[in-house]
């Protein structure tokens, strides 16, 4: 999936690609399924049990947002760039959404393609920064994240915005997809459908289309690329804007999960999406990554975060083992990147 | 190749085991009891010394507003020693920051995996839970607010500090100490928080309805940010030179005030009230910067918290919708009374 046909540069590397392509996937979700066994056998320790539905469900709603995130950070990241701004930019899509809805009194499905195209119109900005202005990914994305969060702290005036009343917004996103609950319980949450649904899409843009084989090409190499005719900045720009969607559907997910736009929220979500990603395997240098994998990535964050909660690790820890959990996963892609060398 | 491979992933498996239980091996605070009263004995890990779970504890769950401030530290305090009397197993838990709207939702699914037998709940906003909250009520498990109330019927009673009250007398002192007359800078930290606007009304109604002759400025509002703050004060300072006296509303926002004084060299001029304490403060009040301060009864909430959730498993649900843990005023003459020195907390 992360090769590119049809330009020679990487026509020597494929094999390797895919093999790697294979492990990378193996070990992200080996580390996910080991992950969960862990706080299987820890619970059943304490009397209790991890492995229900319940914390199933409530993990994928945690996920949701930050997997969302995710996905589009994928795409930057394997063009050897970063999006440090989609946690803001999720943020003020959320409030134009809000802003759509309440204020506006446009329909739902309005208000939803205003937050989505908000964060389209925030990636654009990031990405005029860095393929035609020329500045680096880490500051041009560093300003917009503060462009956002200031701009929705203006825009509510610092106050959260409530969607009065039941638009069918927030039940809508965060019901069941299967209507029929058994025993009140089972059904899973349309927000998890939606991020599932968002990631397919994903994997489609990023392995089948040449939007995808442009975005590897850029992270293999940029010069290369370049030689061979594909227009680098204008494909650049592209795969911020489509970061910046993701961010904008972030958003939207958000705003119904919450039932409001909060516009303090946000900041320190892009450390999350980032994590996920580079978890997942895609390799920070760019030229590879994958979509499966930002989405283990995405659970194991969340199975941790939830787990450790769950079986009452006191919180200062639960951020240290968060944090080493992330140096563990960067520095074995450096190990499997070294080998290939 | 393959070989390196999975002993890097061995690696992840060994390190996040080795992480965790040393995690559960430290002596901190956090139960390991994660059983509804009905449930049977649990096999009680050794890592979990401290807290070993009995059979037929309640478990309480607490979600706070935050875990990292001196103040919460004191509202966990005042729960688990309450708990410990008590004979009930409680997990205290807030998210990082004041702005972590949506990982206090994922903290309060956890805990409603767990079944608690009662949960408290400090809501960072008013409505956001309100679906969550629902699913504790359908599961018969009793919420009691505390701290910032909760825009929904669900919990029996809330347990906080008479804000507007407290503020009031916080008004009441500065206006004595200056003469009844002339210039007052308030910074509260937010407009949004219950905490806020009843601090802000108490403070302001009460000067409106006592002291016609005190000129109020502001309120400004600072986030509860020390630097912050610390500007608002001094632009305050330098459009009123003529200002007799500030009001700074929370911990953070008395800070910033602190901060502006020192740093323009005022010390002793203007007349600062602040709110909670907090080592700055307490050093201010006994150097005779800052003359005096509200303190909540942070340990008194906790407490009355797990004594209400105990309450309501017991299946007594005759109380009010409100428990008042009071407040009390401290300057340089009580600071070091044994009830004032209880509810302090540097």
């Amino acid at each position: 999936m992360s090769t590119a046909p049809g330009l020679p540069i990487q026509a020597g590397r494929s094999g390797a690609v895919i093999r790697a392509d294979f492990f990378q996937r193996f070990l992200a979700f080996g580390a996910l399924i080991v992950l969960i066994l862990f706080f299987q056998v820890w619970c059943v320790l304490i009397g209790t049990n991890f492995l229900t539905f319940e914390n199933f469900v409530n993990i994928l709603v945690a996920t949701a947002v930050v997997g969302v995130l995710a996905l589009g950070e994928t795409f930057v990241v394997v063009t050897g760039g970063i999006d440090l701004s989609v946690g803001t930019v999720m943020t003020i899509s959320m409030v134009m959404t809000a802003v759509a809805i309440t204020s506006q009194h446009l329909p739902v499905p309005v208000g939803i393609l205003i937050g989505v195209l908000t964060g389209g119109l925030m990636g654009l900005a990031n990405g005029v920064l860095i393929a035609r202005f020329r500045i680096a990914p880490f500051i041009a994305t560093l300003g917009i994240l503060n462009v956002a969060r200031g701009l929705s702290l203006v825009i509510t005036q610092t106050r959260p915005i409530y969607f009065a009343g039941d638009n069918g917004f927030q039940t809508g996103v965060m019901g069941n997809l299967f209507g029929v609950k058994l025993s009140g319980e089972f059904g899973i949450p349309i927000i998890a459908i939606i991020m599932f649904a968002a990631a397919l899409f994903a994997a489609f843009l990023l392995g089948k289309t040449v939007l995808g084989r442009y975005t590897f090409a850029l992270g293999s190499n940029e010069e290369a690329a370049r030689l061979s005719g594909v227009n680098v900045a204008n494909w650049k720009m592209l795969v911020y804007v489509v970061c910046g969607l993701f961010a904008g559907l972030a958003g939207v997910l958000s705003a119904a999960r919450l039932g409001s736009a909060q516009p303090a929220t946000g900041f320190g979500y892009e450390l999350s999406a980032i994590s996920a990603v580079v978890i997942g395997g895609t390799s920070l240098s760019g030229g590879e990554g994958t979509i499966l994998g930002t989405i283990i990535g995405a659970f194991i964050v969340y199975v941790l975060t939830y787990g450790l909660q769950f079986v009452n690790v006191a919180q200062e820890w639960q951020i240290v083992v968060t944090g080493g959990v992330l140096i563990a996963a960067v520095y074995i892609d450096n190990l499997r990147r070294r080998q290939r060398a | 190749m393959a070989n390196k491979r999975l002993l890097a992933l061995a690696t992840v498996a060994v390190f996040a085991l080795s992480a965790c239980s040393s995690a559960a091996a430290t002596p901190t605070t956090a139960p390991a009891a994660t059983q509804a009263p009905a449930a049977a004995t649990a096999a009680a890990p050794t890592m979990n010394a401290n807290a070993t779970p009995v059979a037929g504890k309640p478990y309480i769950s607490i979600v706070s507003k935050g875990f990292q401030h001196q103040f919460w530290q004191a509202v966990k305090k005042g729960a688990e020693d309450e708990a410990a009397t008590e004979g009930a197993t409680v997990n205290f838990i807030g998210p990082n920051t004041e702005a972590d709207v949506q990982p206090q939702l994922d903290m309060l699914s956890a805990e409603l995996a767990k079944k608690p037998a009662a949960l408290c709940f400090a809501a960072l906003d008013s409505k956001a839970a309100g679906p969550i909250l629902q699913k504790f009520q359908d599961a018969k498990i009793p919420v009691i607010a505390f701290d910032s109330g909760v825009d929904s019927t669900i919990p029996l009673t809330t347990v906080a500090t008479d804000n507007v009250a407290a503020a009031a007398l916080a008004a009441d002192k500065m206006a004595a100490a200056i003469g009844g007359s002339g210039k007052v800078g308030v910074i509260i930290h937010d407009q949004t928080s219950r905490t806020g606007i009843d601090r802000t009304t108490g403070f302001l109604n009460e000067m409106k309805a006592k002291y016609p002759n005190i000129t109020i400025i502001g309120p400004q509002y600072g986030g509860g940010d020390v630097a912050k703050s610390a500007d608002l004060a001094k632009s305050m300072i330098a459009a009123n030179p003529d200002i007799k006296g500030f009001f700074g509303g929370n911990e953070g926002s008395i800070e910033g005030v602190l901060n502006a004084v020192n740093e323009l060299h005022l010390n002793g001029k203007v007349t600062l009230i602040g709110y909670d304490s907090g080592q700055p403060q307490l050093d201010a009040i006994n150097s005779g910067t800052e003359i005096g301060a509200i303190t909540q009864n942070p340990i008194g909430i906790g407490a009355q918290c797990v004594v209400y959730a105990m309450k309501a498993i017991k299946g007594d649900t005759s109380f009010g919708k409100t428990v008042d843990t009071g407040f009390m005023w401290y300057d340089k003459t009580n600071i070091n009374d044994a009830k004032i020195q209880a509810v302090l907390y540097k």
